[in-house]
């Protein structure tokens, strides 16, 4: 116990300001009404779905929960039922075994409901494109508040995103 | 085992290790499956082409380890309908079972006699009598929603239930579907169904050209982008019949070392995290951000994704790069000394994890596990020892294996992998040797073909590669480790208690893109 205790204080807090919301990165306007935004704002739970990726979002989704970003902080957190979630991170080109799947999951998230559709293939389907096996993008099959490029996006570019999608700007 | 032994010619393809190849008929093909598998060689990978539009036929191809190099086997079958057959290897190798299941999906090349003809790849997306990777079939067509529905095998008896799980996982992970038969918290049987993310990978190369297929390899299974992109390269470079300059090979391998590094720092933050110890995530997770960010400084990609292409690297290591990296490696392996030290002596976490989701050596050597899985159920196999390429011969890799099979093994050959990978980054950081980049790429000629196979953190990753005309794919098939090591996952939770499922699933980690293709 005293090794881990060392350890962590000798670490101390190595947190980063969060990045600002980028309302470049919006696909539609803005749904949700201001009242709703602030409870979001508060405590967002996020419920992730990786509809196709390659797994390269979900190494910059994990992340976004080390100590340097530490989305938990600000009171973000990923959740295990897509009933318990306000908003879907949907990352890679939708494959079509997957398409039923990512509806029933969308259509199990309560309303209010936010989705953010993570990198290029989230965006526009990427280098799989649509195909005998591909849906392509995730607008092809649920509807897309804000979607975030990149091969993978950087943790702080999703971060963005998120915070976009529910109009957080944090205090630096 | 000389190449001789097997009876039938082979040619000796150019490429970064020996590869010997060889068009065979159905009887060498099972012969030599079977002198392979009873001198102790394994399966790499098995899968099938189209040719008939070239007046041939379809063929099933045959990676195996031999003692001299890796055996490529390929044999034509002159049926191009859907009855054609080959000569089941499943009973020889069982990690073949899933393989040919795939290969009759996308091509309809169907073992005969084989124990399992269940659809592997194929849910609903296309119909059972199409066959996608055919040549005559467009990779922009839609079907229509054929039906799904997967005979998984029955567990009965008082008190067996099952739980299915998936394929939308409760955690930041990929899709799949386990179905566990249990009797109170005991797993009787887990039965795995994969292909959720199929997305058409293999049908895509077609469409791409040799350079542009350099950017799909690094997407086939993003954690392992390092490791997929050289074993493209390598066997774009050996259908080419070039070789690459030494210092490329160089900065290859130390990259791979480091995707090494991130993945294995990763991995044990979440098996600490998963047996209660969030500590372990914290401080693995925070390390394994500082590597991603010297990558990020070095290549201008925290994955070093496209950062290795056909003919070379695309990017150099600046002198002030290195220097940080050699001072930020040694303080890494203090950190990691720490945390090990704090592992071993914790109570609760071992318990956790000693005795849990074993492999015995013999089941693990039957089955064909392989990579830092196998190593840690005793099979002291690993590529850049056993055909060490540029420039793993000029170094001295030191494999780390363990005999237990279970989660604590796979922790402890994590713990040793890194801080081997540690010390061979400094080697490679004080020898690298100068000179040129990349060379210019020859177009391969058309139907040449090549073999990349390269030591990846999770196991060895192979991809075959034929060349069409004027700088185009005709066929590229990439393989990922865990094809050999899923089954092995159903058999590592037998016995176990359904909570440790998790713990047991992370301490193997393996790919479904990699295997959905």
């Amino acid at each position: 116990m005293y090794r881990i205790l060392k350890k962590i204080t000798s670490t101390g807090i190595v947190t980063e300001p969060p990045p600002a919301p980028d309302e470049a990165l919006r696909t539609v306007q803005q749904r949700l009404s201001e009242a709703v935004l602030q409870a979001f704002g508060r405590a967002l739970t996020i419920r992730h779905v990786d509809p196709g990726s390659c797994n390269g979002c979900e190494l910059e989704i994990h992340a976004m929960n080390n100590p340097y970003y530490n989305l938990e902080g600000l009171g973000i957190r990923f959740v295990a039922s897509p009933r318990h979630a306000d908003m879907l991170l949907v990352t890679g080109p939708v494959s079509r075994h997957m398409e039923t799947a990512l509806r029933r999951t969308y259509d199990a998230v309560p309303e209010p409901k936010l989705v953010v559709a993570i990198g290029d293939c989230g965006c526009t389907g990427g280098i799989f494109g649509e195909s005998y096996a591909s849906c392509g993008r995730v607008a092809n099959v649920i509807p897309v508040d804000v979607a975030v490029p990149g091969c993978p996006p950087t943790p702080l570019a999703i971060m963005s995103g998120i915070l976009t999608a529910i109009k957080l700007r944090v205090p630096a | 085992m000389r190449i001789e032994d097997f009876g039938f010619e082979m040619e000796a393809l150019p490429a970064a290790m020996p590869v010997w190849h060889a068009e065979v008929d159905p009887a060498q093909w099972i012969s030599a499956a079977q002198q392979v598998r009873s001198h102790g060689g394994r399966l790499v990978a098995l899968w099938g082409a189209d040719q008939s539009d070239r007046g041939r036929a379809l063929e099933v191809h045959l990676a195996l380890t031999a003692r001299t190099g890796l055996l490529w086997l390929t044999l034509p079958i002159s049926a191009p309908d859907a009855g054609a057959e080959f000569p089941d290897v499943a009973a020889i190798f069982p990690p073949a079972d899933r393989m040919q299941r795939a290969a009759f999906d996308l091509l309809g090349v169907r073992a005969t006699n084989a124990a399992d003809y269940r659809q592997w790849l194929r849910h609903a997306a296309w119909p059972a009598n199409t066959f996608p990777l055919r040549k005559s079939v467009s990779a922009r067509t839609m079907f229509g929603k054929a039906r799904d529905d997967y005979p998984f095998v029955p567990v009965t008896g008082d008190g067996v239930h099952e739980i299915p799980v998936g394929p939308v996982h409760a955690g930041i992970i990929e899709p799949g579907h386990f179905r566990f038969s249990v009797v109170g918290e005991r797993v009787l049987r887990l039965e795995e169904r994969l292909g959720y993310k199929h997305k058409g990978i293999e049908k895509r190369f077609e469409a791409l050209s040799l350079a542009e297929g350099a950017r799909l390899a690094g997407r086939v299974s993003g954690d392992s982008t390092v490791a997929y992109a050289w074993a493209y390269a390598m066997a774009a470079e050996s259908a080419a019949a070039v070789t690459p300059p030494a210092r490329a090979c160089w900065l290859r391998a130390l990259l791979l070392e480091r995707e090494r590094i991130a993945n294995h720092l990763g991995d044990l933050g979440y098996i600490g995290n998963d047996a209660g110890v969030a500590f372990a995530l914290a401080q693995c997770s925070r390390l394994k951000e500082d590597v991603l960010r010297l990558n990020q400084s070095w290549t201008g990609h925290r994955y070093a994704m496209d950062a290795i292409v056909p003919g070379g690297v695309a990017c150099n290591l600046e002198p002030q790069v290195a220097q940080t990296m050699r001072e930020k490696n040694s303080a890494l392996a203090g950190e990691v000394r720490q945390i090990k030290g704090i592992f071993d002596d914790h109570p609760g976490l071992q318990d956790r994890l000693i005795g849990t989701g074993r492999v015995l050596p013999e089941l693990a050597d039957r089955l064909g596990l392989c990579g830092l899985a196998g190593r840690a159920s005793g099979a002291a196999w690993d590529l850049r020892v056993q055909f060490p390429c540029t420039p793993y011969d000029q170094l001295d890799v030191h494999v780390a294996t363990h005999r237990n099979g279970d989660a604590a093994a796979r922790t402890i050959v994590r713990f040793e992998e890194v801080l081997e990978s540690l010390e061979l980054c400094s080697a490679m950081l004080d020898r690298m040797p100068a000179g040129e980049l990349r060379m210019e790429m020859p177009m391969p000629r058309d139907g040449s073909v090549g073999i990349g196979w390269v030591e990846g953190w999770r196991g060895e990753v192979m991809i075959a590669l034929e060349a069409g005309p004027e700088g185009t794919l005709r066929r590229v098939h990439p393989h990922d480790p865990s094809w050999q090591n899923w089954p092995l996952l159903e058999h590592a939770v037998i016995g176990n208690i359904v909570p440790d499922f998790p713990l047991i699933n992370k301490s193997f980690n393996l790919s479904y893109s990699g295997v959905d293709l």
